[in-house]
């Protein structure tokens, strides 16, 4: 029975989060498609058996999910008299019983897909919070519960649960159309939904506290919802491209990231052969489609730095001159002081410690930079570099300062005894 | 479904907004069924705000709020849902120098 209750699970996986998505179309309330599912994967568990106890499925077992989820949802419609109007409008796409098997009208696999595409824009409309649009992404794209939800971002669930329950009140009061956007306002409303996932990746990949495997997940996901975006868009875009790459080629790198105590590995002294060259080889390959497409933005040019470092065999190999070119644009593209601070020090490394070092201090001496640990840390680095021990001990000390981080105040640390020893 | 479009801006800046511009784009709207009312207001100099608490009645001088940014008129509209109201919302002319809240209007609930 254990292999049976393994299979459904799986099987949940799969046909879960579209059937989800279609059945918010179809029955137009996010809470009575969440329970018309509920309902039918019950019945499902139920009828997918055969007298043996072996899994029997139906043809299609997402259209059959869909379909008997729908007429739960339209029979929980019926017993709610307030409900009324809504039941108008949603019977008038009810199937009737002449009608051929529901299921073959609901074959067609591009619906599935466009109503996942659908879910992904409405959860992330602009008209909604951030963070509401973080949590409605991961809750009913994704099919998170609001408890893994909560623990990842370090949230009490009750506070979380409060957020999706007013973005779902907004959503249906203020008329948010479940719908994809008009060509025209597609490359706006793209900019939410690519940075709603690239936020869900970062929570995943580079925070250092919470549950580890929650936060693979999470990594997981977003690359799921990229690949999604990607498939999806009839012609997709740079960007789209280029945060699927970055997300691949920095996935690619994580077991390679951390030692066995979970301490930060720098990119130089990491094992180049635990890096995923399948992933890397997939990355590499979108970044040159996204800028086939010619319209490059951050996430591609920061793939495209990763394509570079992944491309060298080893750190002394890494083509210096390329990357720096791609901060330029990249700098050019965003105006971020992070950035220009990424710059100089590959800068350092395609010119030597001093000319980096003349750029980190002058953005030292502007506002932006002057508390962030990785500028002092940095600094610090480069002065090394140059042999000034008693310069660089003074800044790995500020940085030390600086950063919360356990793993980076191990680093810094270490790093300062050398200078010591 | 109605939506109100309420313009806030800083006075000064909203007197730089030509009325004529202003009409022309409810008369549009108008054309396209998707204008039900509006109008602008004077001065927020000129508000007087009311309140009656436990049946009496206290009258004060200003709006209710002080902030910088004062309500400086509305439009009723019709739309679709929220992406067609941002559109309509994004052309009134005053958003080029203050801002538009969209509310959604809500029916009261009356017995009977």
């Amino acid at each position: 029975m254990g292999d049976v209750d393994g299979g459904f699970e799986a099987l949940y996986r799969e046909h879960a989060p579209a059937a989800r998505a279609t059945l918010i179309r179809l029955l137009g309330d996010f809470e009575l498609a969440e329970d018309a599912l509920h309902e039918a994967w019950i019945v499902a568990m139920q009828s997918w058996v055969d007298d043996g106890g072996a899994l029997q499925l139906p043809a299609n077992p997402r259209a059959w999910l869909i379909s008997t989820a729908r007429f739960k949802g339209i029979d929980r419609l019926r017993r709610r008299v307030r409900y009324r109007e809504k039941l108008a409008l949603v019977a008038a796409g009810e199937p009737s019983a002449s009608e051929a098997t529901p299921e073959q009208a609901l074959v067609d696999a591009t619906v599935f897909e466009d109503d996942r595409l659908r879910l992904i824009f409405t959860c992330c409309h602009p008209a909604l919070s951030r963070e509401a649009q973080v949590a409605l992404t991961l809750r009913e794209v994704c099919g998170l519960s609001t408890e893994e939800i909560a623990r990842a971002f370090l949230l009490r669930a009750p506070t979380l649960a409060q957020r999706i329950v007013r973005a779902k009140r907004k959503i249906q009061s203020a008329k948010i159309p479940y719908a994809i956007p008009e060509a025209a306002d597609i490359p706006m409303r793209l900019e939410a939904v690519l940075s709603v996932i690239y936020l869900v990746f970062n929570e995943g990949y580079a925070a250092s506290s919470g549950d580890a495997l929650i936060r693979r997940e999470l990594c997981l996901e977003a690359i799921g919802l990229g690949r999604l975006v990607v498939d999806l868009l009839e012609e997709p875009d740079g960007e789209a491209l280029g945060l699927l790459a970055l997300m691949l080629l920095s996935e690619a790198r994580r077991a390679a990231r951390t030692d066995g105590a979970g301490d930060l590995v720098l990119l130089e002294d990491q094992d180049r052969a635990l890096w995923d060259e399948v992933l890397i080889a997939e990355g590499r390959a979108l970044v040159a489609r996204a800028f086939a497409t010619g319209e490059v933005g951050v996430y591609a040019l920061q793939a495209a730095i990763a394509a570079v470092h992944a491309r060298a065999e080893r750190f002394e190999a890494t083509d210096w001159a390329e990357i720096v070119a791609l901060y330029d644009l990249l700098f050019e593209a965003s105006d971020s002081p992070v950035v220009a601070l990424n710059r100089a020090v590959a800068l350092a490394m395609r010119d030597g410690p001093a000319a980096g070092l003349e750029l980190v201090e002058a953005l030292l001496r502007e506002d932006a930079l002057k508390n962030y640990h990785l500028a002092h840390a940095a600094r610090a680095d480069l002065y090394r570099r140059l042999g000034r021990s008693e310069d660089a001990r003074a800044a790995y000390r500020r940085a030390l300062e600086l950063t919360e981080l356990e793993p980076e105040r191990r680093f810094l640390s270490r790093r300062l005894q050398e200078l010591d020893g | 479904m109605k939506y109100v479009c309420l313009v806030y801006g800083e006075e000064e800046a909203m007197r730089g907004v030509d009325d004529n511009v202003c009409a022309a784009y409810g008369k549009e709207l108008q054309e396209r069924g998707a204008y039900l009312g509006g109008q602008p207001l004077m001065s927020v100099e000129t508000a007087t705000t009311v309140r009656v608490r436990r049946g009496e009645v206290t009258v004060t001088d200003g709006p209710f709020a002080e902030t910088k940014e004062q309500l400086a008129g509305f439009y009723l509209i019709e739309a679709r849902d929220l992406n067609e109201a941002i559109r309509i919302a994004s052309g009134i002319p005053p958003a080029q120098v203050g801002s538009i809240e969209i509310r959604p209007a809500r029916e009261l609930n009356v017995d009977g």
